[in-house]
């Protein structure tokens, strides 16, 4: 099933003498979860695509820390944080691109006050970026006539204020794009964040993914685009406990654009 | 026999805001109680802030018809307070509507106030259905069990009768001119009272005086008992609201603080030359208390914020934790947080300026660890919030606290943090395997 990935890990490159013109930040989730790890090669695939001048840390990356703050435990974070910005700042990353909202959010905004700064961005924003120069193509009918609804990651959305980008790829695919009652910053969360991903919800009378993904179904899509691997896994759960899952699709945004291009 | 009148205004209006001086210092005193946080930078984006959050209302809209009744209430409150100025003037000095020298413009003014006034009836009525007939699920919410239910509605009562004695006041006296009986001379224009004039025909002139003289008398001594109302109720926020959107955090919601007591130690721990056994810089320093237990501990900004909450549950109606029954409430955290505080101020009053411990703490005696732990860290409560509050900064607090000072996270959770200290992943997968989905 595996097509040739080219994935130049940042300690080829610095051997090469040659400096990528962008890190591609996997995440735990990318480089684990195996749905998520589908998302990672799609995006990949994009990045090959483009001629991408990118590279990945590989198993030299860790976790950011993001879960572990979220959880409470700032020691953990703050040393999974240096951790990560001496070899960042080693290889002299200036430019950060992650499918991880939660990646994004902590690289972009609590690592700078340790010592990191680097420009971050969202896959998202990347993709519409290379779209915008002509770097990327794919075929505008792959989705003609299906019905596309987005669901906005609260690190990307809320917490970044980043609604746009991942609207502007979508709006580009022929598809019909229905928005749902609570979008944007009204979007209700998936459930998982806050390191819920990792433990069983308090006792309620309902779990939150099932509640947003009743919310993506009122749209009568044919496919749910998440941005987050996250709220990928809970929107994908959320589908199955409504038995739709023959008729309606998860994908992440980047699966939805390399998809088209039959790669 | 003239000046006992004044006397006892001037006496009036000097315990009034007297009183509510004394509990404004309590007030800045109990927020003085949080720990220092600095806000203030970028003071042109604050003002900004303030100016659209505030003052301009600008997230009320978000929910139209609770925005629209609320701005009518708002620019009422904030022009018919205007009013209050010739009330003060004429209270003092024994004069009738000083300010009717301004002619036309005077009675643009006070007709403006009549319209307003009948409008905020209108509004504060609905928001009364609103509470307690039709009874929205944010404010049947259990939340509001007991004396917040109780208070909203007491303001409401409040505004009723302020503006029907402003409206009445008005009518007697718009009655009055109309006879030309003594000082009560042509002025103002009364668009709204003169449908309540006609009840007066047939009185005496005497009557008619009284009831004028009686509705001032209540009106403005109302407005004094409402003023320090405000410190027991939610309804601070009619002041707060300013400052507390001023000193919002203006940062990317998504962007947590980090730690610096933590920095300091994690930064030691990774200094390979850190000497372990180095005595301390400073040997009688306190040890750094690792996230918030209590609102000692919580910052000023966060206790402000509890001040200023009013409660409204926009939050709480919003949060996807609360939406599925879990426990957590984000105004709930906002309104404990108040409740402890205020207890700790009377604390301190008690024992003459000192906190003695009570045995009690925000968490658990107030908010439980249930409640923490059900949030997702989403935003959405920021968000909602028309005045910029932010009960998520409270809940990460805490459970620094719960996670740093006191290992209690539930348990899964210490297997993903330990997952990540030992592999850098959350779940117990090898580092060396991080690039296998290449080949997948």
């Amino acid at each position: 099933m595996s097509e040739n990935l080219i994935v130049p890990t940042m300690a080829q490159m610095m051997a090469e003498g040659k400096q990528p013109e962008i890190l591609f930040w996997v995440g735990s989730a990318g480089s684990f979860d195996d749905r998520a790890k589908k998302i990672t090669r799609a995006f990949v695939k994009i990045l090959n695509r483009a001629n991408v001048n990118f590279a990945v840390l590989g198993t030299e990356e860790s976790c950011t820390g993001d879960i572990a703050k979220r959880a409470g435990n700032e020691f953990l974070f703050q040393m999974q944080a240096f951790m990560n910005i001496e070899l960042l700042n080693a290889y002299e990353v200036k430019k950060i691109v992650t499918c991880d909202p939660h990646s994004f959010n902590c690289l972009k905004n609590e690592y700078p006050s340790l010592g990191g700064n680097y420009e971050v961005l969202h896959h998202t924003q990347f993709i519409q970026q290379l779209l915008k120069e002509g770097r990327i193509d794919f075929n505008k009918d792959t989705y003609k006539g299906s019905r596309i609804t987005f669901h906005d990651p609260c690190y990307l959305g809320r917490a970044n204020n980043e609604y746009q980008a991942p609207r502007e790829i979508l709006s580009q695919t022929n598809a019909q794009i229905v928005e749902m009652k609570r979008s944007k910053s009204s979007a209700l969360c998936c459930g998982a964040g806050g390191a819920q991903m990792f433990k069983e919800p308090e006792k309620g009378n309902m779990d939150i993914n099932v509640l947003r993904t009743q919310d993506a179904l009122e749209t009568t899509p044919n496919i749910i685009a998440t941005g987050c691997p996250y709220c990928n896994t809970m929107m994908t759960d959320g589908v199955k406990f409504a038995h739709k899952e023959n008729e309606v699709k998860v994908l992440d945004i980047a699966e939805i654009i390399a998809n088209a291009q039959n790669l | 026999m003239q000046f006992l009148d004044n006397i006892f205004f001037a006496l009036l209006l000097a315990a009034g805001v007297g009183y509510f001086t004394i509990n404004v210092k309590k007030l800045i005193r109990n927020i003085k109680l949080g720990h220092d946080i600095d806000r203030t930078d970028n003071s042109s984006e604050r003002w900004k802030n303030m100016t659209m959050v505030a003052l301009g209302q600008s997230k009320m809209v978000k929910r139209p018809v609770a925005g629209f009744l609320h701005i009518i209430v708002y620019v009422g409150f904030v022009i018919i307070n205007i009013e209050v100025i010739e009330i003060i003037i004429d209270g003092l000095f024994g004069t009738h509507r000083v300010l009717s020298f301004m002619g036309g413009f005077y009675d643009v003014l006070i007709g403006s106030f009549e319209i307003l006034a009948f409008l905020v009836l209108v509004a504060v009525i609905v928001f009364w259905i609103r509470r307690n007939v039709t009874k929205l699920g944010r404010f049947a919410s259990s939340d509001l069990d007991g004396k917040p239910r109780n208070d909203a509605n007491y303001i409401l009562y409040f505004e009723v009768v302020l503006m029907t004695l402003f409206l009445v006041m008005n009518a007697a006296d718009f009655h009055l001119q109309n006879l030309g009986i003594g000082h009560y001379n042509q002025a103002g224009s009364f668009p709204i009272s003169q449908f309540i004039a006609p009840i007066f025909n047939g009185m005496s002139e005497g009557s008619v005086v009284l009831i004028e003289r009686t509705a001032w008398w209540f009106h403005i001594a109302g407005i004094l008992v409402f003023l320090n109302y405000l410190y027991f109720s939610k309804h601070l926020h009619i002041l707060l609201a300013f400052p507390n959107t001023y000193f919002a955090d203006l940062n990317a919601k998504g962007k947590l603080n980090n730690l610096e007591s933590v920095t300091n130690e994690v930064k030691l721990m990774m200094d390979p030359n850190a000497d372990p056994f180095a005595a301390p810089a400073n040997p009688d320093a306190v040890p750094a208390k690792f996230g918030a237990s209590d609102v000692q501990d919580l910052n000023w900004v966060q206790l402000l914020n509890a001040y200023s909450c009013t409660e409204c549950g926009r939050c709480t109606s919003s949060c996807p934790a609360n939406q599925t029954g879990k426990k957590l409430s984000p105004r709930k955290i906002m309104m404990d947080t108040r409740d402890r505080l205020e207890e700790v101020g009377r604390n301190i009053d008690l024992n003459k300026g000192v906190f003695v411990d009570d045995g009690k703490s925000l968490l658990n005696d107030y908010i439980t660890t249930e409640e923490l732990w059900a949030c997702t860290t989403c935003n959405a409560c920021v968000e909602e919030c028309p005045i910029n509050i932010s009960p998520l900064s409270i809940i990460i607090d805490m459970r620094r606290y719960l996670v740093m000072e006191q290992s209690a996270a539930p348990m899964e959770l210490n297997n993903m943090m330990s997952n990540i200290e030992n592999n850098g992943a959350p779940w117990p997968y090898n580092q060396m395997d991080r690039l296998n989905w290449v080949n997948e």
